[in-house]
């Protein structure tokens, strides 16, 4: 540049390539993971993506981006970087750890997609990993005397089950048993998928130590109950509240289990030759009162589509994640959506798969993308979760398959 | 089956029956695991090997039938082999033939499954490790592993079907280089990669997912999907690989290993294949020659020596509580001389501290640093040192004229010419310049530490630090302390010793240690012989029964006449009567010669004469006479408290002098050729330490 004048700045498109996730575990000493690192979950992940996408060099690699929502041990030192050093990239590929609690692997995508489009990298990978059995929810937190001393948060605020109940509160028609039936849909939902080799393709298999019994195989998820059945539902107790209306079966459990997907700028995914299986038409994320935070969705979906110039009718498919079945209920009952509506989370959610926190929203982006693959009819779809501490994170989409209106 | 080897730790074959995806059926993986972590690698006594029986029993029992049986290890380990501290618990033909024969047994199940059988090498698989690994049909391996046979180091033979599995599975010249060259070199490892290049593996995997993409690799194998190619082995090529086993157990035993030997044999055998027949007859053959080996006394010593060397050379004998050691954060070294330098190099490659050369004019100081540069650059050209490293410890290494330039040293070492009143006079001067804690070491071989010490202020400070030539490859590190050396300077000795990552022993200032004295005795014994009439080459020749390293007049040359003869006349002086100062020694460093032999097997013209005497001996009475002189010198030894035992005169011959595990360093040789009792009325270690039982 030797005149004076300055250099045009561009954006380019960002594609979602692959993604793949780990079986989901449950956390705990009898889960399938117990014996198992969480960088070591990582690892698998990276390693499989280079593996599935072998068009890709390593060292076109210009970021690996890593969530995680407790930053220690094995889920410590820059999980980004040192998962990408374990995977065994090339050393000159940078990696860093990143934390929004649940939307942590969400953030990953949008963060690194961000860099994409503003022309600082060319393909990034980006996921999230939760080992809740080595880190259960809140491991060393120590929150600050004064959200209490000064009541900048409810005291429930940092139990999410608590929060759920908040939100049975200020709903009172999202009743237990709209919240239970549709818990028992998502059980149903995703054994179809499984049955139908809709969900398994996207797995990545895990050796698994154990000093009692010797090396195992993770191939499938752990936590789904198939024979969950409404009365069965019924007779849960409410462990966050007296006579309260949320359970373990209307609730996602606590799992360990890794997520990660490759993003690279269309063109360069082009050039390279990397399928695309969706198109990032646009984000956001809201903050709401810390004591409700499932409601956060509903903000964060608005901001979204006025931003991209959606509507909510444009949107075909939705990927929410079920960390309460309370809370999708709150976003569909804003929206006008059925409870049921065939468009949202047709392969089941979080109350049946999982829900390892940080690692969930490229599992949402994952499905949506093979969802996708089946539905040329879909344009857009739309991956929304609920954030601890009051907040929304929602990611739009658009399908490369789609065949147009006519 | 027998009760379990007393203290067994057995190692668990942990069954599991595994879904993988693609595959029909399951995979039922066996875990080796002893329960201990990777620095306790799983072994097979009697009981490991019953579990693995049990594994497979269950297995066969196990509806419905798995598609396919797999074999891995716990973390970061395969197997190791047979549990060697079990031997010593055999005490019959029948007992040994009956471990032997279990093995075969229980491995063979592997071999001859119908159920196709899978080996994931993830980490060591040594020994008997290997030997499971190869009976089963195919092997995948991980970068990372490694694989070998130590058992000819050891004095055994690859005993449960190893002799025969491997010649077969990749030539038997590349099996020679396993089995016999690369155990007899020290015990050198083959990688994982060279291992699948050999074909020892099939696939070759990263340890980052190995067991996830070797039962992937398996799945497709069993599904037809995988071709697994071996090349044929070539029959014709067996007669010139065995010749080439012959040449090297002859080079490096001397053909003293009689289980170097049946290595070979065995490998002999395998011509006839691994089928059926033949595989019985040649696991029949590793039985004879186990159940022969086990039960003696050669294997016995050589177990005894390398529990020497595992266990007794990291925990030295007498050595004071390590806490006790200062730190050591710079080194001065005294003389720029060769030696000097070797040191130097050592100090500033283990330690990585700044280490300074003093000499007495700035020529012989500078040419010191310049081999130290020049060695490190060496290094880095070789790829052992980053650039990085190398600036570093270029930059660690200074001359100077003056001692001065000690003044913050915690440890000076003299490597000066081999003379009391200067190495005295330099220890003064070091003294003038340094605290009072720094340590002063000396690095002599023959001299009086105590002496040296003994002018000084703080005569507590002074060690023996005896190293061998040459510094950088020979383990040994005789660590003297001498009348008036306190626990600190001796701990903080012993602290250098190990980062310097030698195995030091514990010896008492007496004259020329442990090593060089029973050389020089032997030396002594043979250039005797040679004075009286023996004829030199038949002096040279009459200690091969013993397969030791070198003959004795290599060995001279290797150690340089004229250290052979400062050595020499110290002792003489010291014990008049042992040690005699042969005239031939005299005449070579006088005439500047290096070796009695001016071309191998011609004895140097102007040695003519030397073995003009009238009396000459046999070979046999050479041979006597240098056994008898070792054993009385070795008693002496003890008597005088050199060494706190035997054991430590056994270990530094074997880490110092190299001499071999069959002979148990010395003493266990010495005790089964009757020689100890003959020459001093007793044997030096009791019946069953290092050899049979009584």
């Amino acid at each position: 540049m030797s005149s004076g004048e300055r250099r045009p700045r561009w954006l380019r498109e960002v594609v979602f390539v692959d993604g793949v996730r780990t079986p989901f575990g449950k956390a705990g000493p009898k889960g399938v993971y117990a014996e198992t690192r969480a960088d070591d979950l990582v690892v698998r992940v990276i390693r499989e993506l280079l593996r599935r996408n072998p068009s890709l060099p390593a060292d076109r690699v210009d970021e690996v981006a890593i969530a995680a929502t407790t930053q220690v041990g094995d889920q410590g030192l820059t999980i980004g970087r040192t998962a990408a050093l374990l995977a065994g990239l090339p050393k000159s590929v940078p990696g860093y750890a990143i934390d929004r609690m649940c939307a942590g692997a969400m953030t990953a995508v949008t963060t690194t997609a961000s860099g994409i489009a503003f022309g600082a990298y060319d393909v990034a990978i980006a996921g999230g990993v939760e080992h809740m059995g080595r880190h259960p929810m809140g491991e060393g937190a120590d929150p600050n005397p004064r959200f209490f001393s000064e009541k900048l948060v409810d005291g429930s605020a940092l139990v999410m089950g608590s929060t759920a109940e908040n939100l049975h509160d200020r709903f009172p028609h999202l009743t237990r048993e709209r919240a239970d039936a549709f818990a028992l849909a998502s059980q149903q939902k995703y054994a179809k998928a499984v049955a139908n080799g809709q969900i398994g393709p996207e797995l990545v298999t895990v050796s698994t130590r154990s000093a009692e019994q010797g090396w195992g195989l993770a191939t499938v998820d752990e936590p789904p109950r198939p024979n969950t059945s409404l009365e069965g539902l019924a007779t849960l107790k409410t462990p966050f509240r007296p006579h309260g209306n949320v359970t373990a079966g209307n609730a996602a459990g606590l799992n360990d289990g890794a997520t990660g997907c490759i993003l690279a700028a269309e063109e360069v995914a082009l050039e390279l030759g990397l399928d695309v299986g969706m198109r990032l038409v646009g984000y956001g994320f809201v903050g709401v009162e810390p004591e409700v935070m499932g409601v956060g969705p509903v903000p964060s979906t608005e901001r979204a589509l006025a931003r991209t110039g959606l509507t909510i009718e444009d949107i075909g498919l939705f990927e929410l994640n079920e960390a309460f079945a309370v809370q999708v209920l709150a976003f569909l009952d804003h929206f006008g959506i059925a409870d049921d509506d065939p468009r949202v989370n047709p392969w089941g959610g979080a109350i049946a798969v999982g829900h390892p926190l940080a690692s969930s929203g490229v599992r949402l982006m994952t499905q949506l993308s093979r969802q996708f693959a089946e539905r040329p009819d879909v344009r857009y779809g739309l991956t929304a979760m609920c954030v601890g501490l009051g907040m929304g994170a929602t990611v739009i989409w658009e399908n490369p398959n789609w065949e147009g209106t006519e | 089956m027998s009760a379990t080897f007393e203290d067994e730790v057995v190692t668990a074959a942990k069954v599991r029956y595994l879904r993988v995806p693609g595959l029909a059926g399951e995979i039922a993986l066996i875990t080796l695991d002893n329960g201990h972590d990777h620095t306790r690698p799983s072994t097979f006594g009697r009981g490991g090997l019953a579990s693995l029986d049990a594994a497979l029993d269950e297995i066969a029992a196990h509806t419905p039938a798995p598609a396919a049986i797999a074999v891995t290890g716990k973390p970061f380990v395969f197997a190791v082999g047979a549990d060697l501290s079990g031997v010593p618990s055999i005490t019959s033909a029948a007992d040994a033939r009956e471990i032997a024969e279990t093995g075969h047994r229980v491995f063979r199940r592997l071999k001859d499954s119908t159920v196709p059988t899978f080996a994931f090498v993830n980490g060591a698989a040594l020994g008997g490790g290997l030997e499971l690994a190869l009976h089963c049909h195919h092997r995948t391996i991980a970068t990372t592993a490694v694989v070998a046979f130590p058992e000819a180091f050891l004095g055994l033979v690859p005993g449960w079907g190893g002799t025969q599995l491997l010649p077969n599975l990749i030539g038997i010249d590349p099996a020679v280089t396993v089995i016999v060259e690369n155990a007899l070199a020290q015990n050198k490892v083959t990688p994982g990669p060279k291992a699948a290049e050999l074909g020892i593996a099939d696939a070759l995997f990263e340890p980052a997912d190995f067991l996830e993409r070797s039962l992937e690799w398996a799945v497709g194998v069993l599904n037809g999907d995988v071709a697994v190619s071996r090349p044929e082995v070539d029959r014709t090529a067996w007669d010139d690989a065995i010749a080439r086993a012959r040449a090297i157990v002859a080079g490096r035993t001397r053909n003293a290993s009689p289980g170097a030997l049946r290595t070979v044999d065995l490998l002999d055998l395998a011509r006839d294949g691994v089928d059926g027949e033949a595989f019985t007859a040649g696991t029949a053959a590793e039985d004879d020659a186990l159940a022969d080996l086990l039960m003696s006394d050669e294997l016995r010593a050589s177990l005894y020596a390398f529990d020497l060397v595992t266990k007794r050379a990291k925990r030295p004998a007498g050595a004071p509580d390590r806490k006790l050691a200062r730190k050591v954060t710079k080194v001065g070294v005294v003389g720029a001389g060769l030696m000097a330098s070797q040191l130097a190099l050592l100090f500033v490659r283990r330690l990585e501290v700044p280490v300074v050369l003093t000499d007495i004019d700035q020529a012989r100081v500078d040419k010191g640093v310049a081999y130290v540069h020049g060695e490190l650059d060496k290094l880095a050209v070789r790829g052992r040192l980053s650039a990085d490293k190398l600036n570093r410890l270029k930059g660690l290494v200074t001359g100077a004229l003056d001692k001065a330039a000690f003044a913050d040293a915690d440890l000076v070492i003299e490597a000066v010419f081999e003379e009391m009143s200067v190495k005295q006079q330099v220890f003064a001067e070091v003294e003038a310049v340094v605290s009072p804690e720094c340590v002063l070491a000396t690095n002599t071989s023959a001299l009086s530490v105590s002496e040296m010490a003994s002018k000084l202020e703080h005569p507590e400070r002074v060690v023996g630090l005896h190293f061998f030539n040459p510094v950088a490859v020979l383990p040994l590190l005789e660590v003297v302390r001498a009348e008036q050396t306190d626990d600190a300077a001796l701990a903080t000795a012993f602290a250098v010793g190990k980062a310097l990552r030698k195995s030091c022993v514990l010896v008492a200032d007496a004259p020329a240690f442990v090593v060089n004295r029973l050389l020089t005795r032997f030396l002594g014994e043979v250039t005797a012989a040679v004075e009286q009439g023996t004829p030199i080459a038949a002096a040279d020749r009459a200690l091969d029964p013993l397969g030791l390293p070198m003959t004795p007049f290599e060995l001279l040359t290797l150690v340089g006449p004229p250290v052979a003869l400062h050595v020499a006349e110290r002792m003489h002086e010291a014990f008049p009567d042992r040690f005699a100062v042969g005239e031939g020694l005299r005449r070579m460093v006088e005439l500047g010669k290096s070796s009695v032999y001016s071309e191998p097997g011609v004895v140097n013209a102007d040695l003519a004469g030397i073995d003009s005497g009238d009396s000459p001996l046999t070979e046999e009475q050479v041979r006597e006479r240098a056994v008898e002189a070792l054993a009385q010198e070795i008693r002496l030894m003890l008597d005088e408290g050199v060494v706190q035992a035997v054991q430590d005169i056994d270990l530094c011959m074997i880490l110092g002098a190299g001499w071999p595990f069959w002979l148990g360093g010395i003493s266990a040789y010495l005790d089964r050729a009757g020689v100890s009792e003959k020459v001093t009325g007793s044997r030096f270690l009791p019946k069953g330490v290092a050899s049979l039982p009584a």
